[in-house]
């Protein structure tokens, strides 16, 4: 789960972090009192689950408390388009109103699971502000790396290791191992995927602060932190999706044509790959899971046919837990009940996959079964044509 | 032969009690596994099936001499499990469970690997060698006894495999789902240095996924090592980046973990490498050259 960025620092600042002063406001007119509050200059930053605000427009610096007015008004209700939201755009319904800070140097922090060493990785370079991945590209040797146990956390040798190349010296050193390993910590203790701080501030004072803050949670793990499964904003999701996780459905809107009703993961990215390969674009990912009752079939079936994209579907079940009949019977229910207009191309193969394709043959649908995965493909691919 | 599992290994299944335990339990025990016992905290004393319940994984052990254990409990009990059950001894841990934490799975890894004990999951549809035991959920007759091995980060998609391969007359030696989360227990490597000691095993499918570096690493392993054909399949070409495509693994970050990026070191180790799901039976056909 994603949040904002006003989210992501309330957060970090429960466990020590050192964020600015800053407050959130839906209204223009509040910039005022909140840049007076910060005397007289602040920042202004729209509040979207997208990177690139800034090139975007989304990200404003007010010199007075009339500035903070005029740039809230221009970035609240706008459609902010950066590489990130793809070319629909995010409309901006908060700002973040931030005290405005001399900057004297950008660095970069950021936590995520090192899947091949299988531990949290803090990562650290003097390339702030640019993305992470560009550094990657450009200077690996630039990108210092400390692994830490997700219990005992990042140790003080480690941070200093971080700080003493990053530059760093007397009281912002000691600033900057505090802030990191209180990084750590919140990274930890709130089960996020990823907690990045770019840029890293430090101001002329020789203060340490994140100006900017990014947290992702793992889904598996909200059920342990409610405070933050909160925060969930489902103004920024796809409504689709929303719609699809209420029935626990793994949905994915994709731009393609073709909706794709699988079950299990793994097969349902292949399902997509083998449309891809006969020459079709798939409208989504859908899966239906291991244990998919009739009722979820059922909400699948309506979640997928009220894309107004879908041209042509494609069932693909391998039978294992799931049983073809149960999910034949599914299909039949939902169908009748929704008045499919598309056609419908049916590969259903596992456990007790007869009496599913009996079920769908006595249905009086208007169904094309298929017997393999390259044929059903081809199908619906013709379908759409 | 075969690898890990096989006519000798007793099983006991960590939640035997719950729906999916009982279920999946019976199914393997039809198959012919030995499931010697289950273990629910509290429920000791009772039996499912005719099979003893017991409340610890160590009495289990003490009584039945197990060696294995199959897990179905739920997501925020399972790293709890899994670690009971390496701390009794078990030598292999099949978790099943889905939606375990990522941080949970962290904390197994590093706490198991003084062990000794190998971890197959989670979020895997477990382990079969056809003919001898199955610990797992996969449909049983789908499978025959036969030369090839196969090894998934997947589930139904690892069952459209091994349904092909059965299709064209190639049995299997073994079949493991090693799991769609971010922190496996056992990766490819560790399957395909089994399999390549295995002597009924004559070649590998190996399916994989986009997210991390897992078969990329498992290419630097054949290229090195291998001498046995391996067909690959990696699932994922057609994904977006940064979404999660259901696994907790399969996500491409920072440009990083695409299909492409996988293919290409696959292809560069002289490994076959199927472009469609549908031909993964095929290529295995033509690099026994028996097509």
């Amino acid at each position: 789960m994603k949040v904002h960025e006003y989210q992501a620092k309330q957060i970090l600042a429960r466990y020590g972090v050192a964020i600015p002063r800053g407050r959130v406001i839906t209204s223009p007119a509040d910039a005022d009192a909140v840049a007076r509050e910060f005397g007289g200059r602040a920042v202004v930053k729209a509040q979207v689950h997208a990177g690139g605000r800034g090139k975007a427009g989304g990200v404003k610096l007010a010199k007075s408390p009339e500035e903070a007015v005029q740039a809230a008004s221009q970035i609240l209700g706008m459609t902010l388009i950066s590489k990130q939201t793809g070319p629909e755009g995010k409309i901006v319904n908060k700002v973040l109103v931030e005290e405005a800070l001399d900057i004297a140097r950008e660095l970069y922090l950021g936590v995520v699971l090192d899947r091949a060493a299988g531990l949290p990785v803090m990562m650290a370079s003097k390339f702030g502000g640019m993305e992470i991945e560009e550094v990657a590209a450009e200077h690996p040797e630039a990108i210092l790396k400390e692994h830490f146990d997700p219990v005992s956390g990042m140790q003080a040798f480690q941070a200093r290791k971080l700080g003493f190349a990053l530059d760093l010296h007397g009281a912002t050193l000691k600033k900057f191992l505090g802030f990191v390993t209180a990084l750590a910590r919140a990274y930890n203790e709130t089960d996020a995927s990823l907690a990045e701080i770019n840029p890293l501030l430090i101001t002329g004072q020789g203060d340490v602060l994140a100006l900017d803050a990014k947290m992702n949670f793992d889904d598996n793990a909200l059920s342990r932190h409610p405070e933050i499964a909160e925060m969930r904003d489902l103004e920024e999701e796809d409504p689709f999706e929303v719609e699809a996780s209420k029935f626990d459905l793994n949905y994915i809107k994709l731009d393609g044509s073709i909706g794709c009703m699988v079950n299990g993961a793994g097969l349902a990215m292949a399902t997509m790959d083998i449309i891809k390969h006969h020459g079709g674009a798939p409208a989504n990912f859908l899966d239906v899971g291991g244990g998919a009752s009739q009722e979820r079939v059922e909400q699948a079936f309506r979640i997928l046919l009220s894309d107004p994209a879908v041209k042509a579907v494609l069932i693909n079940i391998f039978g294992g837990i799931v049983r073809c009949d149960m999910l034949a019977a599914g299909v039949v229910a939902a169908a009748k009940n929704l008045n499919v207009a598309v056609p419908i191309v049916v590969r259903l193969e596992g456990t007790n996959v007869e009496e599913g394709r009996r079920i769908l043959a006595e249905s009086g649908l208007r169904l094309q079964p298929a017997a393999t995965m390259a044929e059903a493909a081809a199908k619906v691919v013709a379908a759409v044509r | 032969m075969a690898i890990w599992v096989d006519k000798k290994t007793k099983v006991v299944v960590q939640g035997l009690t719950g729906k999916e335990g009982q279920f999946h339990a019976a199914k393997c025990r039809e198959y012919g596994t030995k499931i010697v016992g289950g273990v629910t905290p509290g429920k000791g004393g009772t039996a499912v099936d005719g099979v003893p319940v017991f409340n610890t994984v160590a009495e289990a052990r003490t009584a039945t001499g197990c060696n294995a254990s199959l897990i179905f409990v739920p997501p925020l009990l399972a790293a709890d499990a899994v670690l009971e059950a390496a701390d009794a001894g078990i030598e292999l841990i099949v978790c099943i469970t889905e939606g375990i934490p990522a941080r949970d799975e962290v904390l197994v890894r590093e706490r198991m690997a003084s062990t000794g004990a190998r971890l197959i999951g989670p979020n895997c549809p477990g382990i079969i060698s056809p003919g001898k035991a199955k610990l797992g959920i996969m449909p049983a007759h789908i499978h025959t006894p036969g030369t090839i091995g196969v090894v998934s980060r997947s589930g139904t998609l690892t069952y459209e495999a091994v349904d092909q391969l059965t299709k064209l007359g190639f049995g299997q030696s073994t079949c493991i789902g090693i799991g769609g989360d971010p922190v496996p227990g056992t990766n490819f490597v560790d399957v395909l240095q089994a399999f390549s000691k295995d002597r009924t095993t004559e070649g590998v499918v190996m399916i994989g996924e986009i997210g991390g570096t897992a078969e990329e690493d498992a290419a630097a392993w054949v290229k090195a090592h291998m001498k046995k054909p391996v067909v690959a399949f990696i699932a994922g070409q057609t994904a977006p980046p940064g979404r999660r495509m259901g696994h907790a693994g399969a996500i491409i970050s920072g440009g990083k973990g695409t299909a492409r990026e996988k293919m290409e070191a696959l292809v560069a180790a002289g490994i076959h490498v199927a472009v469609s799901p549908a031909d993964i039976g095929i290529t295995m056909a033509r690099a026994l050259g028996r097509a």
